[in-house]
């Protein structure tokens, strides 16, 4: 879990020197400082577990274990990219790690998610839905429905709230009435559980619990996991919404420098150790980056293909 | 063959589809128990069962957002609007989500999704229930769109569209149900894209959709009579695939083109045929091309209000009329 986290935080580091030299196109929204809830949610799960998730959505897709090389690719709109550089930042896709899609519509993945978990209600496969959103999705209308319906129709869903306190720039308490979001799903009478987003261990235990609720027949679960993300909404977001003290106080619980502190004290390894993992993870991405800037552009003439069948 | 009316043509595609596709599944509002506002799908819960036969709340955002995941996960499932003015409550689903999936994933993913709904005015229910979509399905791109106007092609249409493996909106039209006509039995099926010549005829050419057509048909038959003109009525079916080549065939038996459609005129199905013929065809022309389409109005419910909205057969004879001493 630690490599993987370190993974995420390497590859949208990346991407944001990328965008700087402007060899990413279009938005980027990084997760850096969110990388426990999607390592801990998407390593709770089966590897053919289905997963939606959203435009800050890398880290997920990286924990659930997207091709970095790939994702790199569509980064930079090549056309070796997961999605042969048609989709972009937002819209990583990959079936066969059950990846059903980014979203750009907030809210978009959650019925699609419920949706997929209908499917495996239907199959009887004993496969979940998890899908993640943020906490500026909850006021959606399609959340509401989906969230409606997953109930209603008991599904296999994991319903992961990634409440890092901004939607957007606005913050939380601009846009919802509740003190505590997972109070949402006594609307639905829906089972919830609240968690430190920043705690991998947490986050895989409370997943871990919910899969097995789904996968026992008893339908979905809330989660609030409580987050934060260190950078801006997107790259070029002045900030003016929060304090230079408040991110500060939030990089002291950085999710990965925790789980380091943890794994020095706790599980015996060294400070070697750990940086050997870094020169690892280092290395795959600079192999990812070296991957996309060398692999071509899409051939004009497939601007027809991969629509109609 | 035997005569069955548009609901029992489009019950019987349904019925013969779903026992041979299990992943085929149904939902919508009050279309189990109850069996459809419009009972198309009477019965199937009966025959099915209530796991594909789905009952919802409602809510389209949720089911036709649920559909979108089903499709992308195996399962064909089809998506009931009990209004076509609802759509525009899903219309995330719909646009965002459904029609651009299968392109934003590079190909990843499959989106073997259909909308089934009814559209139309001519029953006064009002702006907010009467309302034709085809144009929007067939500007924003995702969406292969058909518009069955008999019985026959409502089955074999709709048998054929339950094995397209893109997202297809399948258009019904609300009078349409109760008309009645020769249905092939079994396996009858109707390929999404082709136009059909509903009418034969050599002085000009009229070409229509859904419920229109049996109007354009109906102002053939007066324009033969009252007038010895003789009109060919294309039916286009689909506006997407649009069969272009089918109405230039018959442009160059006939040099004169007329076009009908209950749906607002402004940026409609019309000006799209009439574009992709001049592109094409212009040399055929006789005349300009006419457009009888709906007025850029809101329907309103009163029969004196709705008759002026949606063009009525004496709209397409003047129409007509006034194309034939053009040119």
């Amino acid at each position: 879990m630690y490599e993987r986290m370190n993974l995420i935080r390497a590859f949208e580091e990346a991407c944001v020197q990328l965008y700087m030299e402007k060899e990413i196109r279009g938005s980027l929204h990084p997760c850096v400082g969110q990388e426990a809830t999607a390592v801990g949610a998407c390593f709770a799960i089966n590897p053919d577990d289905y997963m939606t998730c959203t435009y800050r959505g890398h880290g997920a897709c990286i924990a659930k274990g997207i091709d970095v090389n790939a994702a790199m690719a569509e980064m930079l709109n090549r056309k070796t990219g997961i999605s042969k550089g048609k989709g972009g930042s937002m819209h990583w896709t990959d079936p066969s790690i059950g990846l059903l899609g980014e979203n750009a519509i907030v809210a978009g993945g959650v019925p699609i998610a419920a949706g997929a978990a209908f499917s495996a209600q239907l199959d009887g496969d004993g496969r979940v839905a998890l899908t993640f959103f943020g906490d500026g999705a909850i006021n959606q209308g399609a959340f509401h429905e989906a969230l409606n319906l997953a109930q209603l129709w008991n599904l296999p869903l994991i319903l992961l709230c990634e409440n890092n306190l901004y939607a957007e720039m606005t913050p939380l308490a601009m846009s919802n009435p509740l003190k505590q979001i997972a109070d949402r799903a006594k609307g639905y009478n829906m089972r919830s559980m609240v968690v430190d987003g920043n705690d991998v261990c947490a986050v895989y235990d409370t997943v871990k619990k919910a899969a097995k609720f789904a996968r026992d027949g008893k339908g979905p679960t809330f989660i609030e996991a409580h987050t934060y993300r260190l950078l801006g909404h997107m790259i070029g977001d002045s900030e003016t919404y929060r304090t230079k003290e408040e991110v500060a106080q939030w990089r002291q619980r950085d999710p990965i420098k925790r789980l380091a502190e943890h794994l020095i004290a706790n599980e015996k390894l060294s400070q070697a150790d750990l940086d050997a993992i870094h020169a690892r993870v280092e290395a795959k991405i600079a192999g990812a980056v070296k991957f996309a800037k060398e692999s071509p552009y899409p051939d004009p003439e497939e601007v027809h293909t991969d629509f109609w069948l | 063959m035997r005569e069955l009316t548009y609901t029992q043509a489009l019950r019987e595609a349904l019925t013969e589809e779903m026992e041979r596709d299990p992943n085929i599944i149904l939902l919508g509002e009050d279309i189990g128990n109850y069996g459809g506002v419009f009972r198309v799908t009477e019965g199937l819960i009966h025959k099915f069962g209530d796991k594909r036969v789905k009952d919802t709340p409602i809510s389209e955002a949720g089911f036709v957002g649920l559909s979108v995941g089903m499709a992308m996960t195996g399962k064909r499932p089809v998506a009931e609007l009990m209004f076509m003015d609802f759509a525009l409550v899903c219309a995330d689903q719909i646009w965002n989500q459904a029609a651009k999936l299968r392109s934003m994933s590079g190909g990843r993913v499959q989106m073997p999704l259909m909308i089934r709904s009814q559209q139309g005015g001519g029953r006064g229910n009002g702006a907010q229930h009467s309302q034709s979509f085809e144009t929007l399905f067939t500007h924003l791109p995702g969406f292969k769109v058909v518009l069955p106007a008999t019985p026959a092609d409502a089955k074999g249409l709709l048998k054929s569209a339950l094995r397209d493996p893109n997202p297809v909106m399948f258009i019904e039209h609300k009078l349409l149900y109760n008309t009645k006509g020769d249905v092939p039995e079994g396996e009858h099926l109707v390929p999404l894209g082709k136009a059909d010549v509903k009418r034969a005829g050599s002085d000009l050419t009229i070409v229509s959709y859904s419920r229109q057509l049996l109007f354009a048909l109906e102002a053939a038959e007066t324009l033969q009579k009252d007038h010895g003109i003789s009109a060919e009525v294309v039916d286009l079916r689909c506006t997407v695939p649009m069969d272009i080549d089918t109405v230039i065939a018959s442009l160059k038996k006939t040099h004169r083109l007329l076009i009908t459609h209950e749906s607002h005129a402004a940026c409609g199905i019309g000006a799209e045929v009439a574009m992709r013929v001049m592109e094409r065809a212009f040399d055929e022309l006789d005349a300009p091309i006419m457009r009888v389409a709906g007025m850029d109005l809101p329907i309103h419910s009163a029969k004196s209000l709705e008759e002026q909205v949606l063009p009525q057969p004496p709209a397409i004879v003047a129409g007509a009329l006034k194309l034939m001493k053009g040119g």
